[in-house]
Order: structure tokens, then sequence, then C-alpha cells
């Protein structure tokens, strides 16, 4: 071979090998196939509970979820030394709350509070998404009701009808950021009876709720309730405040709080709160739920 | 001289065209803890991998939000307690195998497999055996090994310690297609 005929030959040979892509042009390609190729990506974790104190939160159990959930509601502080500042009485609800699909959830529940029972549908109808901002919030619907069953021996007129109440919200809520969420809710609460014709059946509200993670597994809660004035005239309402601890761990959400209101469903705590936080009516309470999976997947 | 230079040049074209790039985007990875308290597993389809027969090489992405789990509630201390996938989204594998591949031959090839695997923020080099099959312009790849969590500064607190095993299985299944 003469000396052109091998330069021919070298050049041609790296010129092939210019041909191949570099390392890097292979792992950009790597990483653009990788984004390209996933499905909606949803946050996950805005609330950590089903309920953020009382109110419900956008989260539901997913498929075949069974979640057994107590909620516990010391008596006031107030009552003072005698009644241990409450600890000597005590309102419950037990709850269980299951997922149909992973965006429809159903639960019943039972509080010792005017013996009464409650259903909820829940439904997951958007769900924010990560990074690719597509949607912005997650919003969830939530239809309730509520019976009432202590019974009254002056008023034997209390039928069924007269001790339901029904509850519609809207949850909108927002994860800001791996340590920030807020939620709005919108509320509609309707009491198929009320103490004075002067008192609204159908009553208004806007729930508020945020929680701000103070380490990977616990979080500052709180929450606030507005009741719009004028509505309830014949007997004194105040709107429902509660502030409070999630520590979770594993399948527990153990929740530590307190609040001025006693009742733990909407109709009771949203639209019947008798607590003042300025008087001192306040309740310490906890919600323990426990999560249990059925089925293969 | 002419014929020769003909040659060449259908050799390096041939290489070109010989694609000895493969490309999946639907590899799989799974990884399984199993202790008596509590079995794990965890499962993502959606692995993309690269293999470069002529240079070794070979390279493998996934996001660790496309890991599901039997339980969503699993999923969700996954993503948000252990890998903190929202500040570190990807598990990136990138390293160099041994063992000479023929695209030609139907044979299936015991290579090792040398590199770093980076999670949660963490580089960890692994060395560790695998597969490789080439059938029907194919390549398919396996590997099984075992990781321990806290190589990548994943904290297991005491309360759980004894629902998530010591050693992490880990397996590995891609099929690769040769790139256009």
């Amino acid at each position: 071979m003469t000396n052109r005929k091998l330069t021919t030959l070298l050049f041609l040979f790296f010129s092939c090998n210019t041909i191949f892509p570099q390392d890097s042009s292979l792992l950009k390609m790597m990483d653009d196939s990788l984004m390209a190729g996933q499905k909606n990506i949803y946050a996950t974790g805005t609330f950590k509970g089903i309920h953020i104190i009382n109110l419900h939160s956008i989260e539901a159990p997913a498929k075949k979820e069974l979640v057994f959930m107590i909620m516990h509601r010391f008596g006031k502080i107030n009552d003072g030394a005698y009644q241990f500042f409450g600890l000597d009485n005590a309102t419950m609800r037990m709850g269980f709350d299951y997922g149909l699909t992973n965006r429809l959830a159903i639960g019943i529940g039972r509080s010792t509070f005017e013996k009464t029972y409650d259903g909820y549908i829940k439904a997951k109808l958007f769900r924010q998404t990560d990074g690719s901002g597509k949607m912005p919030i997650s919003a969830s619907a939530l239809i309730g009701i509520a019976h009432t069953t202590l019974k009254y021996t002056n008023k034997p007129y209390l039928n069924a009808k007269y001790r339901t109440q029904y509850t519609a919200q809207l949850l909108l809520a927002k994860k800001i950021n791996r340590n920030l969420s807020v939620q709005l809710s919108p509320t509609w609460l309707h009491y198929n009876l009320v103490p004075m014709a002067a008192d609204k059946n159908d009553l208004f509200a806007l729930g508020m709720g945020a929680r701000m993670k103070i380490t990977k597994r616990a979080s500052i809660n709180i929450e606030y309730n507005y009741l719009p004035a004028g509505q309830i005239r014949s007997f004194k309402v105040y709107n429902s405040l509660s502030a409070g601890f999630d520590i979770e761990t594993g399948g527990h959400v153990f929740q530590v709080h307190v609040t001025n209101s006693q009742g733990m469903v909407e109709p009771l705590y949203i639209g019947r709160t008798s607590g003042s936080w300025g008087k001192g009516d306040i309740y310490f309470g906890f919600n323990i739920s426990r999560s249990f999976k059925f089925g293969k997947k | 001289m002419k014929e020769q230079l003909l040659l060449l040049l259908f050799i390096c074209t041939g290489l070109y065209t010989n694609a000895q790039l493969y490309i999946t985007k639907t590899g799989f990875a799974g990884f399984y803890s199993k202790t008596p308290l509590e079995d794990i597993k965890a499962e993502n389809n959606q692995v993309v991998a690269i293999i470069d027969t002529e240079k070794k090489q070979l390279a493998f992405s996934m996001l660790l939000k496309s890991f599901t789990f039997r339980k969503a509630l699993m999923q969700e201390h996954f993503n948000e307690n252990y890998v903190e996938s929202d500040k570190y989204p990807k598990a990136v594998f990138k390293g160099s195998f041994t063992g000479d591949i023929d695209v030609y031959k139907q044979q299936v090839y015991n290579i090792q497999v040398e590199g770093i695997i980076t999670l949660h923020g963490a580089d960890k080099k692994i060395t560790i055996p695998a597969t490789l099959e080439m059938r029907n312009g194919v390549l398919s790849g396996m590997a099984k090994f075992q990781l321990v969590p806290q190589d990548f500064n994943i904290k297991i607190p005491s309360l759980v310690s004894d629902k998530i095993a010591k050693l992490i299985d880990v397996e590995i299944r891609i099929e690769c297609n040769p790139k256009k």
C-alpha cells in the first residue's frame, strides 16, 4: 500500500467514527425519551389525612383501601380542675372510609355527639399534576348526610326527616411546594329542621385549611370554617377554628389538635359550633387513622 | 485501489447502519423487600435503556414516580419520605460491560457490568453479573442484584426498620431494539 492509500484509509476510518453519537448526546437522548414517554404524574400527599382536622381534605382512600378512623374530642379546657380540664368528658366519632376506585370513596361514621350517624361520597374531580403544570390544583367534591338519633322525651314529634342534615362541599387544594399545602372549601349545608323560623335552613360557609410540613413525617395543620353572619339568629354560633399536628408512621396518621368545635360532622362543626376561643371553650382532641389494604392489586 | 475504497466505504456505512446502539423505553425495573412483617414490591415498566455493543457501554434511566406499589400509601411514602422524588426525580445507571457481543449470533452472553448508580443524590459504584441475549435482532438484558438503602443516604426510621429489608433485591429486564 502506498502512503496515499493509507491516508485515505485512515481518513475514512476516522470520518466513520465521528458519525457515532457522543456519550453526552446519548444520555441527552435517553433523558428526552424518558420525559416524553411519561404519563401525567400527580402530586401526592397534599394532605396526610382524609380530614385536615374536622374538615374533609381532598385526600381519599385509594382503591380497595379501608381506613378506620377514630376522632376524639375531650371536654372544654375551661371546665376547670374539677373536670380535669375537660379530660373527664369526651365525645368521639368512629368511621370507616373505603376507596371504590382511586377517584371515588365512600365513608360512614357514628358520633356520640347527639348520637349522630353520617355517610358521605367523595369524588376526586381533578388532580394536580406534578411539574408539567397542566393542572394547577386538585379538586374533590363531597356529598354528605348526617342523621341525629338522640331521643328527646319532650319532643316525640322529631321524626327521621327532622333529624337529617345534608352537606355539599367543593374541595379545592394546591400543594404549593413539598412542605406547604392549602385548601379552600365552599360549603352548602341544609338542615331539615332549625330551632327558629329566623334561622336559615340553608347555610353557606367557606372552609379553609393548610398544612405545613416541619419534618418528613410531621406537619402543623390549621383549619378555619367561616360562616357568614346573619344566617343563624336564634342562638350564638362561632366560626370553627382548629390547629394541630399530624404525625405519620407507616399506615397510621395521628393528629393532635385543639378546636372550639365539639361536633365532627359538617352540619355540627360548621353550623353549630357553640364554643368560643375567646372564652376558653377549647376542646383538646385527636384523630387516629389506620389504613388496611384489600385485594392483590 | 478503487475496489479497496469501495470496500472500505461499504464497511464504514455497514458499521454505521449496523446499529450498535440498542434502545428501549419500556424496560422493567422492580425492587423487593421481604421481611416477616411486610412484603414490599414495586415495579416500573417505563425504564429507558441504551446499550452500545461496540463501545460496550450501557445506560439506564427511570423516573422514581413511575414505580407502582401494591399499596398506594406505600407509593406515597416511598416518594415523599424515602427517595424524595420531588427533589431527585430519577434513578440513573451509567457503566460498561465486559465480553464481546456479536450482533449476528443468536447467543446468550454472561457479562460483568460495572458502573455508577445515581439515586437520591448519591453515587454508588457497583459491579454485578448480568446476561445479554441476542435473538432475532433484539438485544435482551437481565440482571439481579442487591442494594442497601443507606448507601444512598436513604434513612429508615427505627419504628419501621423491622418492616424494610436490610438488603433490597433489584431486578432489571430489558428488550432493546436497534436504534435506526
